[in-house]
């Protein structure tokens, strides 16, 4: 194995969050809530990457995410993947699927939609996962993502 | 029990038997099926016509009335969230009826309270009791929801009652002929749906006596100043259409003008006196309708 290739070390279990587009790190930090994560968390960003030119990465190890955690990603990162590590070896990957309900993630752009105006979480219908279309449950406008 | 928040809720055979239970208010409006009960009419905007026939309607069927009648006057403007007001209310009435400027209010109080929530108009989005007073005297009128040519004329953009109206007529077959300036156009969202839900429409600038003389049901809207943020934006459309009485000399017998009321210039007061006015009973049969709802929603024989 090359020299650069080491430059974030292997995980034995856990999970490998990877082609994170670099400006999105820390907000998928946020999302998934790994400020407060106790065991270890490798975080790499601004690397090298065929695909998108310059990628993020992030590693935590032990840890495997539920699909409704995986499903926060849909908004922001939707074209992530999950390497599922046990024993080194990649055993899994997961991409993100947009699920049909979005509790808490989305803000409705309405500034007089109630979900604005009270202590409460925002609640989307996903009405198009194509399209990416998503409709307030409250104020009924529609949203594009 | 169940709450009343959005006309797209209700399916063609529920739309149909609150009607009938409205027919049957107006036959004999003073029941006293609600004894014993109160209503909460709770206006976080002032709205002295929807909460007056609200209350009637509630007086009629023997209910007594807590509630206020703007924000003002309410916890809200010592900062309660609605959940806590909709929370302190339902401890004491066996209803809600509820009004407020901010859009899925209703949604959301329908959501949190354990009593029932009647919208009665939420900012910009629903205001299903006057759909259902639009619904009774479209039947009232014309014998059928069946098959109408039905004109809607003014403010397309943000006029909440007539997206509601195509909503609520998609089980009836119209013909929709839309009249707007093009800045109040009907936005494309409800054209989509009139496409998705297969209803024909035209679409035009000019209200020309041709247009009326072609239609069962002429629907004037006034164009709201509280819904524009650009205040000039409003005085260049605000009297683009005037309906006058000698525009209604060669039109079918049937014909019928309807206003969710109030009106501002765009009906002239010489149409008043034709036989084709109908606004002021339009917003009478709001009280029959409004007595059938209040029963539905707490499940009471109406």
């Amino acid at each position: 194995m090359k020299k650069e290739e080491l430059l974030v070390a292997a995980l034995e279990n856990g999970t490998v969050i990877d082609h994170i587009p670099s400006e999105l790190v820390f907000k998928i930090v946020d999302l998934l809530d790994l400020q407060h994560e106790k065991r270890s968390v490798t975080i790499g960003y601004n690397l090298e990457s065929e695909k998108i030119g310059r990628k993020g990465i992030i590693k935590v190890a032990d840890r495997f995410f539920s699909d409704e955690e995986i499903s926060r990603l849909s908004v922001t990162a939707p074209n992530v993947v999950l390497n599922i590590i046990r024993n080194y070896e990649v055993v899994e990957k997961k991409t993100v699927v947009i699920p049909d309900e979005l509790h808490g993630i989305v803000r409705c752009p309405n500034p007089k939609c109630i979900s604005n105006n009270e202590p409460m979480a925002s609640f989307f219908h996903v009405i198009d996962k194509g399209e990416r279309l998503l409709k307030c449950h409250y104020c009924e406008k529609e949203l594009n993502v | 029990m169940h709450s009343l928040v959005t006309i797209a809720d209700l399916s063609k055979e529920k739309l149909l038997s609150l009607l009938a239970s409205a027919a049957r208010f107006e036959a004999e409006p003073n029941r006293k099926t609600l004894d014993g009960r109160v209503v909460a009419t709770l206006f976080f905007e002032p709205s002295t016509r929807t909460r007056l026939s609200f209350e009637t309607a509630a007086n009629r069927l023997g209910a007594r009335v807590i509630g206020f009648s703007d924000a003002a006057t309410s916890s809200s403007s010592k900062g309660e969230s609605l959940k806590d007001t909709i929370m302190m209310v339902s401890n004491y009435a066996d209803l809600i009826v509820m009004r407020h400027h901010l859009e899925g209010a209703a949604r959301y109080a329908s959501e949190v309270s354990p009593v029932p929530i009647i919208n009665a108009g939420d900012g910009a989005n629903q205001h299903p009791s006057q759909t259902m007073l639009d619904l009774y005297s479209i039947l009232k009128t014309q014998g059928t929801l069946e098959g109408l040519d039905i004109c809607l004329v003014g403010d397309l953009k943000y006029g909440r009652t007539v997206h509601s109206l195509i909503m609520a007529m998609r089980h009836f077959h119209p013909l929709f002929h839309f009249v707007a300036p093009t800045e109040l156009a009907m936005p494309a969202e409800y054209k989509l749906y009139c496409h998705e839900h297969g209803i024909d429409y035209t679409e035009h600038t000019a209200l020309d006596e041709e247009l009326i003389t072609g239609t069962d049901i002429l629907y004037m809207t006034r164009v709201q100043r509280e819904r524009f943020t650009d205040l000039m934006e409003y005085e260049r459309v605000k009297n683009v259409y005037v309906l006058r009485a000698d525009m209604l000399r060669h039109t079918r017998p049937n014909l019928r003008i309807l206003h969710p009321l109030p009106r501002v210039g765009e009906i002239a007061y010489d149409v008043d006196n034709c036989p084709q006015a109908y606004y002021f009973q339009q917003a009478k049969n709001g009280l029959f309708v409004r007595q059938a709802l209040i029963c539905d929603c707490l499940e009471i024989e109406g």
